[in-house]
């Protein structure tokens, strides 16, 4: 399962309510504001990495780079670009987007 | 791959229609079939032509417009949600005795079966909205 964050952890719940639900092999994925948590050494870093144990996380590149945050970027986390996103939904046969 | 895409918010909004205008065309541009983009809730502003941003600015709708134009792109408002935000192409102006219309070009209005349909007929439904 794919799980599509859009929103800010610091400004919303569903990254943290995401990593409560998400099964052990599932993908997440940050896109738009969601890109802020991938910042190191945040105060939400932690739990980034706990959830990285049992999921890969992923962010959207032209998101990050758009905020100006691509050097700011946890180590672990993959940068897809939207053909990497397209790709994530094919590997993934169901998605869930945390509106 | 064959995906159904369903946009939910509004253009110039935050991001979720400029999202799924890059999602749909580079998936597009990798070989896949997009079976139908379903906009819904807010996501009927996008099929408004009377849209004028600076023109400095992208054109969401007609960004929209074009694709479909290109690709031959299923793009659907719902009905229901249409009417609540005034669009409405000729048909849907007379009907509801309105003195004027603002459908885009490649949009079609129809009912929330084709959400279903969508959903039924693809192998994945991505979700854009707010």
């Amino acid at each position: 399962m794919l799980h599509i964050i859009n929103k800010s952890p610091f400004e919303k719940n569903s990254l943290m309510s995401c990593f409560a639900c998400a099964k052990e092999g599932s993908a997440i994925l940050l896109i738009e504001d969601g890109v802020y948590g991938v910042i190191a050494n945040s105060s939400i870093a932690a739990d980034i990495k706990a959830a990285m144990a049992k999921n890969s996380i992923y962010a959207l590149s032209a998101d990050v780079n758009a905020r100006g945050i691509a050097d700011k970027v946890m180590d672990g986390i993959t940068l897809i670009d939207y053909n990497g996103f397209v790709d994530l939904t094919c590997d993934h046969e169901k998605l869930q987007s945390w509106l | 791959m064959k995906f159904t895409i369903q946009v939910s918010e509004g253009p110039y909004t935050h991001q979720a229609s400029d999202t799924a205008y890059q999602f749909t065309k580079a998936a597009l541009e990798k070989g896949h079939e997009i079976f139908r983009v379903f906009f819904y809730h807010d996501g009927v502003n996008n099929a408004t032509r009377l849209t004028t941003p600076p023109q400095d600015d992208r054109n969401v709708i007609k960004r929209w417009s074009e694709l479909a134009a290109k690709y031959n792109l299923d793009m659907v408002v719902c009905v229901a949600a249409a009417q609540r935000r005034g669009i409405a192409d000729a048909d849907e102006s007379r009907r509801n005795g309105k003195d004027a219309d603002n459908l885009a070009p490649g949009f079609r209005i129809s009912g929330l079966g084709q959400l279903i349909e969508g959903a039924i007929q693809s192998d994945r439904l991505v979700v854009f909205g707010d």
